[in-house]
């Protein structure tokens, strides 16, 4: 973000764990905070929804009635911070009875300046899960 | 990778899942209320000898001290480490995981 850092700039891929429902605990919100703070710092982020994580990606929600903060639609934003990666577990949706198209549509825009947009959410499994997880520098969980 | 789990088995799923990410070459460190899942005869415990080939694990000592939980009470192949040994392993992994 500044062009003032005295040292080179270390650019780490982050890679946040979501593992809770949205609205039961403070995790869900918790973590959007920590990934727009590693995104505001140019770092390399990414996000993971497992287990009861990918009940936060489902269509549909409002809070409104209970008195809390929608989450959902803030994932719709993350594009537009540079984080284009959320992968989901496909073992954790199937468990849940879930598939791909009860979670919203995230997009974000092709980074070459074309017009058009891609798809954020990538569907994976159990294994490449783990893969993914090894891939990344910093692991957060929420 | 090395793998923290802090949650009784008993009562949520970071431990299952846990295993379920960990691989080859990982290690899981079990703290707090996870080293419950290590007593023998428990079926936490038969979940992580069914579910850990080729990952190692510990368990905190500190914490099976606190709970009265003694050394003859654990299965196989488990090592109990204590507070420096905990800090050699997040030394000898270049990345850590914290299942809560």
């Amino acid at each position: 973000m500044s062009d003032t850092a005295i040292a080179p700039k270390i650019i780490k891929k982050f890679l946040y764990v979501n593992r809770k429902a949205p609205y039961g605990t403070i995790y869900a919100l918790e973590a959007l905070e920590a990934v727009l703070i590693g995104a505001a710092f140019d770092q390399d982020v990414s996000l993971a929804f497992l287990d009861d994580g990918v009940f936060q990606l489902t269509k549909g929600q409002n809070a409104r009635a209970i008195g809390m903060k929608t989450v959902s639609p803030a994932f719709g934003a993350l594009g537009d911070f540079g984080v284009t990666r959320l992968y989901v577990e496909a073992e954790s949706l199937a468990e849940r009875g879930l598939t791909r198209d009860d979670l919203m549509i995230i997009t974000h825009d092709f980074e070459n300046g074309t017009t058009g947009e891609v798809p954020s959410i990538i569907v994976v499994d159990r294994a490449r899960m783990s893969n993914v997880m090894a891939e990344h520098d910093i692991v957060l969980t929420f | 990778m090395l793998h923290t789990v802090n949650a009784s088995p008993f009562e949520r799923t970071a431990l299952t899942c846990c295993l379920a990410h960990a691989v080859n070459g990982d290690a899981v460190v079990l703290i707090e209320d996870a080293v419950y899942a290590v007593v023998k005869g428990s079926t936490a415990s038969a979940e992580i000898v069914a579910m850990t080939e080729g990952v190692d694990l510990y368990v905190l000592g500190p914490d099976l001290a606190a709970r009265g939980i003694n050394r003859a009470k654990l299965i196989a192949g488990i090592t109990e480490i204590d507070y420096a040994g905990f800090v050699d392993l997040v030394v000898a992994h270049t990345s850590s995981q914290a299942w809560l």
